[in-house]
């Protein structure tokens, strides 16, 4: 009764086998690694980069342990720090020759020292938290109602001058908040702008409301729409901050949305929050210029002949000077959306950029008088201008809807698009919470996260052996396993393992052990009773099972309360709690089981088990040791 | 070995009002020092800025005091955390003060009277998050309260449903009170640690149910106080040694973990020693007064069974 059938030894071995697998990384550590990723959106990493990279390593006289192009990203890694820091240097002189403009990051880092084919089975060491690897945490949130004013701001623009055009009278326009009110003296005109609302500016819903002897129309914007534009600049801004951040040179930064208003960013290893703050918090702006195309500025161009006066000279992304002029024709406030596509009739990649009304009108008239002539977009960070394109006008551009194509991969119309749009924040946002934990404090987290879970293992194991003897012995496996499957399980989730996560972790081994308390607690109750060795195994088990359920729902449902509703450490805490749980069942009963059959279940006239004292109440006068082993 | 030699099942229910009055009695002296004292709550819940700095030599708190409070920030705090060198600096939102640069602000005044202070975390929580963590944290007690009660429900039955939830609440709200009573800081994973042994203890009341189901269908002559007398005693050793073992691995926690998992483990010890006591004593003995009956676990279908071979089939105690 007390045998396994073949297949659930499979499964048996098949867990052990790809947890040990999984689990594996983690025993390798980590190495001082160089980590090299794109500064710029529209660039892409190829082998050729990972060729100079190779060279300038070799011209150092420096070689790396491992030097691969993984993804986004070329990743070095050293024996110790000291080569590291030489390597960074000398990749950064080869990559980016001109220290002011990077285009490449160059990041210090950590790398897992697991051989090549763990790797490539995507077997990888746990994802450690900020509190246990150092740096910073921001939690930032996005002002939504002046994203939203923002926007209204820029449909009254839009409503005065449609209304302009269909000539439709109107005694003022004003946006209060996040609505637009339209005033009239007859009801008549307001009527017609009704309509004209309703028909144009799908966005806006519009109400009449009393205004002493006048009429007034209140125009707001829809919930749908409202929605639309608070995704939009939540967009825009982790956009923008991606860009930014990757300024700093930071290996494996994090942008996330959290709720419907938030950003979480993570900078792992960064101390500077000062700076990091600094960059965070800036704001770029876009300008639109119209380029200088005379004779001296062609010169100036090619670099024969000085900027002329009033010029200024800028870098395109490929490096191509442009001469652009000083006098700046539109802005990114008047810049309203652009977004990658294709031309209607040439199928060509395109950016369609969509323009208020404002700056439709200045945009009609300068294209009206520059058909042939280059404009150019520049954008502008940290007060160093750099042009994101430079398209020739080909007719007058009137509505606000401009097309800009030619010469143009799908790739570089949606960077390109990317670029225009990250020009300005959305909407402001303030810092909401900040966490910098120093790299010491991460190195002693670890270390006592560590010592907390190795000690307790240590003691639960011992007290278990000693108590239940080979059955203590079995369950101490069935423990360890269950340390196994977790580690392995965290490490192929990738789910970020914090302090409170250790401590999830321990306290999951001191509950684990409760399953494999029930059962040896339950086997000796049998044997107490008179039931034959091979029975109250058995019966030990089918006992407890119902038992050790219930007790592991309910736990459950705890974790999963603080998971849901858990944020920052306690989500650590919660999931690495939850996943313990369902481990612990699958090792602490049907694992622990397994082995019991394999030493137990052949033996057809099993005389005692080794489980400790088995105290009788009528037995004392006879041999109280009959259940010891041998 | 074998710790618990036990000759006869040992009458707890005779006792059981004893038991609850001592029960009643710390968690009446729980909510009043919950009322009198209040929480100790951490800057995650309130608010504000805490700084955590580390010194070459032992630190002199008045100086950083002195040193902060110079700098126009008011209601300092300022504290030792684990060892002498370390300095756990606490201040309030300060208002028109924009975020965190408060913390940049200090740490270079800090630097300017002495110059080997290392800056070893911050946080800065706006007063918007720590409101929500409070009230997410209520909604994660409510949830798991419900969620528990629920699953009793429907696998016992509403009395234990409400015995198991008495009990393990009163855990939780004297876990709460030597929190006040000590002012110990309460922070988020303590309350990680609080919402876990309540799902922790509640398994050890889970496991006397069990046990007193089971009874009920075994022993048919036994009346109601001697069924939950017998279920406590033979999971007495299963409970205690459950609870060591835990209890060895939270030790480990609270000797190796250091200061940021102290009061975190401390919850935990509380939360074990409260949670055996509550189990045992508490939650079979209001089940009991509830009036839990054997008609209420064993449902017909697995009586018709019984019934032509029983000679004592439908006979109730």
């Amino acid at each position: 009764m007390n045998r396994y059938p073949v297949w659930k030894y499979a499964i048996l071995l098949i867990a052990l086998l790809v947890g040990g697998l999984y689990a594996l990384p983690n025993l390798f550590g980590e190495a001082p690694a160089v980590q090299v990723s794109v500064a710029k959106t529209g660039m892409r990493l190829d082998t050729a980069a990972l060729g100079r990279v190779e060279e300038a390593l070799k011209a150092a006289s420096l070689t790396p342990d491992a030097l691969a192009l993984d993804g986004a990203s070329i990743k070095a890694r050293f024996s110790n720090t000291d080569i590291q820091l030489k390597a960074k240097d000398a990749i950064q002189k080869a990559l980016n020759p001109d220290a002011n403009d990077p285009a490449y990051v160059v990041a210090l880092n950590l790398l897992s020292r697991s051989p090549a084919w763990l790797s490539a089975l995507h077997a990888s060491p746990m994802y450690l938290g900020l509190d246990l690897r150092g740096g910073v945490h921001f939690m930032l949130q996005v002002d939504m109602q002046a994203a939203l004013s923002k926007r209204a701001e820029s449909l009254a623009g839009d409503i005065r001058t449609t209304l302009r055009e269909k000539n439709v009278r109107h005694s003022g326009i004003t946006r209060n908040d996040q609505t637009v009110e339209i005033k009239f003296s007859d009801s008549a005109a307001m009527d017609a702008a009704k309509a004209i609302i309703q028909d144009q500016f799908p966005e806006l819903a519009s109400a009449e409301s009393p205004d002493g002897t006048g009429f007034k129309l209140v125009a707001s914007i829809n919930p749908v729409a409202g929605r639309k534009i608070q995704e939009q600049a939540l967009k825009q801004n982790i956009t923008t901050l991606h860009n930014r951040i990757n300024e700093l040179g930071v290996a494996e930064p994090v942008i996330q949305q959290q709720g419907l208003d938030r950003i979480v960013v993570q900078l792992p290893g960064v101390q500077d929050t000062a700076k990091a703050k600094d960059i965070l918090g800036r704001t770029a702006t876009l300008e639109i210029r119209m380029v200088d195309e005379s004779a001296e500025a062609r010169a100036a161009e090619s670099g024969s002949g000085p900027v002329p006066f009033g010029d200024e000279r800028f870098l395109e992304r490929t490096g191509q000077p442009v001469i652009v002029k000083k006098q700046v024709i539109l802005t990114g406030d008047n810049l309203t959306d652009a977004q990658p596509g294709f031309d209607s009739q040439t199928q060509e990649a395109a950016v369609h950029l969509t323009l208020d009304a404002k700056g439709s009108r200045i945009f009609r008239d300068v294209t009206r008088e520059s058909i042939g002539k280059r404009m150019a977009i520049l954008l502008f960070e940290k007060g160093k201008g750099e042009v994101v394109t430079a398209p020739v006008i080909r007719s007058e551009i009137g509505g606000g809807r401009v097309q800009i194509s030619g010469r143009m991969t799908t790739m570089e119309a949606a960077d390109t698009a990317l670029l225009l749009r990250a020009g300005s924040l959305a909407a402001p946002m303030e810092i909401i919470e900040e966490r910098t934990i120093g790299p010491s404090l991460g190195a002693e987290n670890i270390a006592k996260g560590f010592n907390s879970v190795t000690w307790g293992f240590v003691g639960v194991t011992l007290f278990m052996c000693m108590y239940y003897m080979l059955f203590g012995v079995i369950s101490s496996i069935a423990l360890a396993f269950n340390l196994l499957l977790l580690v392995a399980v965290l490490s192929m989730l990738q789910a970020t393992l914090t302090l409170p996560g250790m401590a999830a972790m321990a306290l999951v081994l001191g509950m684990a052990i409760d399953a494999n308390v029930l059962i040896n607690e339950r086997v000796r109750e049998e044997l107490r009773n008179g039931a034959s060795p091979q029975a109250a195994i058995h019966a030990g088990y089918d006992r407890a099972w119902a038992t050790i359920i219930d007790s592991n729902v309910t736990t459950l449902i705890a974790g999963l309360a603080l998971l849901a509703f858990g944020s920052g450490p306690v989500r650590g805490f919660a999931v690495v709690h939850c996943l313990g749980i369902l481990t612990s069942m699958f090792s602490g009963v049907f694992f622990s089981r397994g082995v019991v059959n394999l030493w137990y279940g052949r033996q057809k006239k099993l005389k005692s088990v080794s489980i400790g004292t088995v105290w009788r109440l009528a037995s004392e006068a006879q041999a109280p040791a009959v259940q010891k082993g041998k | 070995m074998e710790f618990f030699k036990i000759r006869r099942d040992i009458p707890f229910m005779r006792n059981a009002l004893v038991f609850n009055a001592i029960s009643g009695l710390t968690f009446l002296a729980a909510v009043f020092f919950l009322f009198s004292r209040g929480l100790h709550l951490s800057v995650e819940f309130t608010g504000g800025t805490l700084m955590e700095v580390s010194y070459s030599q032992p630190a002199d708190l008045n100086t950083i005091r002195s040193t902060v409070d110079a700098l126009g920030i008011n209601d300092v705090q300022v504290q030792n955390f684990g060892t002498a060198q370390d300095v756990l600096i606490r201040m309030p939102v300060q208002k028109g003060n924009s975020s965190a640069q408060q913390s940049d602000k200090v740490l270079v005044a800090l630097k300017a009277a002495d110059a080997s202070v290392t800056l070893r975390r911050t946080e800065f929580v706006g007063p918007q998050v720590g409101d929500e963590l409070a009230a997410d944290g209520l909604k994660a007690l409510a949830c798991v309260v419900a969620g528990i009660m629920l699953y009793l429900a429907i696998r016992f039955e509403w009395k234990f449903a409400v015995a198991a939830i008495i009990a393990n609440l009163h855990d939780v709200v004297i876990i709460l009170g030597f929190f006040a009573f000590f002012q110990w800081e309460f922070s988020l994973p303590v309350l990680a640690a609080v919402l876990a042994v309540l799902g922790y203890s509640v398994n050890e009341s889970v496991v006397i149910f069990d046990r007193i189901r089971e009874n009920f269908r075994r022993y048919r002559k036994m009346n109601t106080q001697e069924i939950i007398d017998n279920a406590i005693t033979s999971t007495i050793s299963r409970t205690i040694i459950t609870h060591g073992c835990t209890q060895l691995m939270v030790l480990s926690m609270l000797l190796f973990g250091g200061a940021t998992l102290h009061y975190f483990a401390l919850a935990l010890t509380i939360g074990i020693l409260f949670g055996i006591y509550s189990s045992v004593f508490v939650a079979a003995a209001i089940a009991m007064w509830l009036g839990i009956k054997r008609e209420d676990l064993i449902k017909g279908p697995a009586k018709k069974e019984e019934d032509p071979n029983d000679p004592n089939a439908g006979a109730t105690v």
